[in-house]
């Protein structure tokens, strides 16, 4: 019994926000909610400022939208984009898409998870950088390609990653 | 003789030039310009899609354009020593631009602009044609238009080839207070790349078509639907349209008409699923980008209910050239019932990867090797993929194939949105057809049970064959799968997934642990 409220407690706690994402999150709501079809744009520029969906904020958008918190949670779950726990400070999106695989990204792909000690939707454990598989980023014609936060890398080698991965780590 | 304006140094903003360094280079010019006391005109241009040259860097000289490249920051020194400005001969010197051969052959309608002009000058745009043929829009009625764009024969350049007059002549005659036009800019088709240039390079050519649209069937707000994994073409399209608003050419009452429509680019969210029609308006909606049954068409219930233009970047971006020059113009390029040009896209192992616009009928050979110049690798090309990852994967022996929308279908292929992807003989292809019910997994939205279920399954049979487990009978339950997926599905995702897969099968049986020649149907 004990450990099922300490359970619920902790779960409440993670949820929970603070004062200064709820603050956001109103001003976010305010400025989206008379716009058509907003909860789109909305989770963006949430995720934009904060840099995840945090559960906690379920409630309030759905107020505001005319929504069940579960469409809300489904909404956010659905799209690759939207996370639900903080990033590392930089984001790595390794293409893993036809094009690239035919200029040997997956090669590239083991050199990265291994020097970054991370799978893909991992985190680094300095929380440097988080890594994502992206397919496709129109980079096509100078595969293999990569995005450092919102920078396009073209023509990638093992060398280049290593020097892009160690200016992001120090950055 | 001094030279009264200072040298205009072009040095593209496209991403994938970006992606090359293009910031580097022009910071590098003009610091080196600076050092040597040299005023210069630094000017960011769209790329001229000769992707394997970037950063290609291009001077503005009294006979034209000269293009250095490709252009790193260490080049930089050597460029101003050979006094490149004035045309000096250096290693990197490609004569002018308009004179290279990728360029020459090419027949630019829709890429008109793009690679020429500062993408986001509206001074440019205008000076270069732009608005022409929305002019003339404006002095024709409606159903003019919706004529003009049906005659010109021009068809959904997205992938489905539908033809873009019907679709909007549906919207058309559809009696309904609001109308929308929806751009699909969810361009997430591995080995394309031109609705991005479009975007980032002249993205006025797509507000000037999606403007054309409205005021051909009376909608009054218009959306483009942009990747999340386009922060660029975000950037230059909410640029182009802010400019587009201030000099009247958005908004209510445009340029002095009757005509009211708005833009606004709403960012999707890193759903494949959603370049879908259907699912593109739902996510719009707010909603999960779940796919629609069919009927209602968007033409009729589209966004909102009401009725929907919802239009490829490039069918969109299209329509001005249609509108200046007359549907005959357009319509006299192409072969058989695919008019006009296509925006092909070579990427993965090629040589000379990027753009090129061509009439319909090219070979897939002409591109591969005399625009390509073959692989990358410099081994053989042993598969194409064209189409995007819904696309079949051709052999050696279908490269004559014509690249027109009938042909292609012909040999159970599919031109999609004219992307080219090549492989060299390094490739497995058994890997290729696992990967492509990966991907279908992944970006299922869940709907219906053959995609939903049968993309996981397809994972586990190709991997039982790549094992060798019950060979023969699990290659026959991955082609009943497919056929499941193929007659069972609710939309392309699951309904294409099973053309990478069986042409791989087909052409290559020997990847999938099979005897060489033994080609099933």
């Amino acid at each position: 019994m004990l450990e099922l409220i300490l359970k619920s407690l902790e779960t409440f706690v993670a949820t929970a926000l603070s004062i200064q994402q709820l603050t956001k999150i109103e001003a976010h709501i305010a400025a989206h909610k008379t716009m058509p079809g907003a909860l789109l744009p909305l989770l963006h520029s949430i995720q934009d400022d904060i840099g995840y969906i945090p559960e906690g904020g379920y409630l309030l958008i759905s107020k505001a939208l005319s929504l069940s918190v579960a469409e809300v949670h489904g909404v956010v779950t659905f799209y690759h984009h939207f996370r639900r726990h903080p990033a590392g400070k930089h984001i790595l999106q390794v293409c893993r898409a036809e094009s690239c695989q035919a200029m040997g990204s997956e090669k590239l792909e083991e050199h990265i998870k291994s020097t970054l000690g991370v799978d893909y939707h991992e985190t680094t454990k300095d929380g440097a950088i988080t890594l994502e598989p992206v397919y496709c980023l129109g980079n096509c014609a100078c595969s293999p390609a990569m995005m450092l936060d919102e920078e396009v890398y073209g023509r990638m080698d093992k060398q280049k990653v290593s020097e892009l991965i160690q200016e992001a780590m120090g950055a | 003789m001094a030279k009264i304006a200072p040298t205009k140094v072009y040095v593209p903003c496209d991403s994938s030039a970006l992606s090359l360094g293009a910031d580097r280079t022009a910071k590098a010019i003009v610091t080196e310009a600076q050092k040597r006391g040299i005023e210069i005109e630094l000017i960011r241009n769209g790329s001229r899609g000769l992707f394997w040259l970037e950063p290609l860097v291009e001077v503005g000289t009294d006979k034209g354009r000269l293009a250095y490249a490709p252009v790193q920051p260490k080049d930089v020194a050597s460029l101003f020593d050979a006094d490149f400005l004035n045309g000096g001969a250096h290693k990197l010197n490609l004569g002018l631009t308009e004179e290279l051969t990728w360029l020459k052959k090419q027949q630019r309608l829709t890429f008109a602009r793009v690679g020429i002009t500062d993408p986001v000058s509206l001074e440019d745009y205008i000076a270069y044609d732009g608005y022409k043929g929305f002019k003339n829009a404006l002095k024709l009625t409606g159903a003019e238009i919706v004529k003009a764009v049906t005659d010109s024969g021009l068809r959904g350049r997205g992938g489905a080839a539908f033809p873009t007059g019907i679709k909007w002549n549906t919207v058309l005659g559809c009696k309904s207070e609001q109308k929308y036009i929806v751009c699909n800019a969810d361009e997430g088709d591995s080995g394309t790349y031109s609705d991005r240039m479009i975007m980032e390079d002249d993205p006025f050519v797509l507000i000037e078509g999606m403007t054309i649209a409205g005021i051909a069937v009376g909608a009054t707000q218009g959306y483009i639907y942009l990747r999340s994994e386009y922060p660029h073409a975000l950037k230059s399209l909410n640029e182009a349209i802010a400019k587009a608003e201030k000099a009247g050419y958005l908004g209510e009452r445009i340029c002095g008409s009757n005509h009211t429509f708005r833009l606004e680019v709403r960012r999707a969210a890193g759903a494949y699923v959603c370049g879908e029609e259907t699912s593109l308006l739902e996510s719009l909606e707010g909603k999960r980008g779940q796919v629609r049954f069919k009927p209602p068409l968007p033409a009729i219930e589209g966004l909102f209910g009401k009725p929907t233009i919802v239009n490829n970047v490039i069918s969109l971006a299209t329509v001005p050239i249609i509108l200046d020059k007359g549907a005959a113009f357009y319509t006299n390029y192409g072969m058989g019932r695919s008019r006009g040009t296509l925006p092909i896209q070579l990427a993965g192992n090629v040589k000379q990867t990027g753009l090129v616009e061509l009439a319909f009928g090219a070979t897939l050979r002409e591109l591969l090797y005399d625009f390509g110049g073959g692989s990358a690798s410099g081994r053989p090309i042993r598969a194409v993929q064209v189409g995007g990852p819904l696309g079949a994967y051709l052999p050696e022996s279908q490269f004559d194939t014509p690249l027109d929308y009938e042909e292609f279908t012909k040999i159970w292929a599919v031109l999609g949105h004219g992307g080219i992807v090549a492989f060299d003989d390094s490739v497995d292809m058994a890997k290729m057809a696992r990967y492509a019910f990966e991907f279908c997994a992944i970006e299922s939205c869940g709907k219906c049970t053959p995609c939903r279920i049968g993309s996981t399954r397809g994972v586990e049979v190709i991997d039982k064959i790549i094992a060798g487990k019950d060979h023969s009978k699990n290659i026959s339950l991955v082609r009943d799968l497919s056929d499941t997926m193929l007659n069972g599905s609710l939309c392309a995702l699951g309904g294409m997934t099973p053309y990478p897969v069986l042409s791989a099968l087909n052409h290559f049986p020997e990847d999938f642990g099979l005897q060489k020649k033994k080609v099933a149907a």
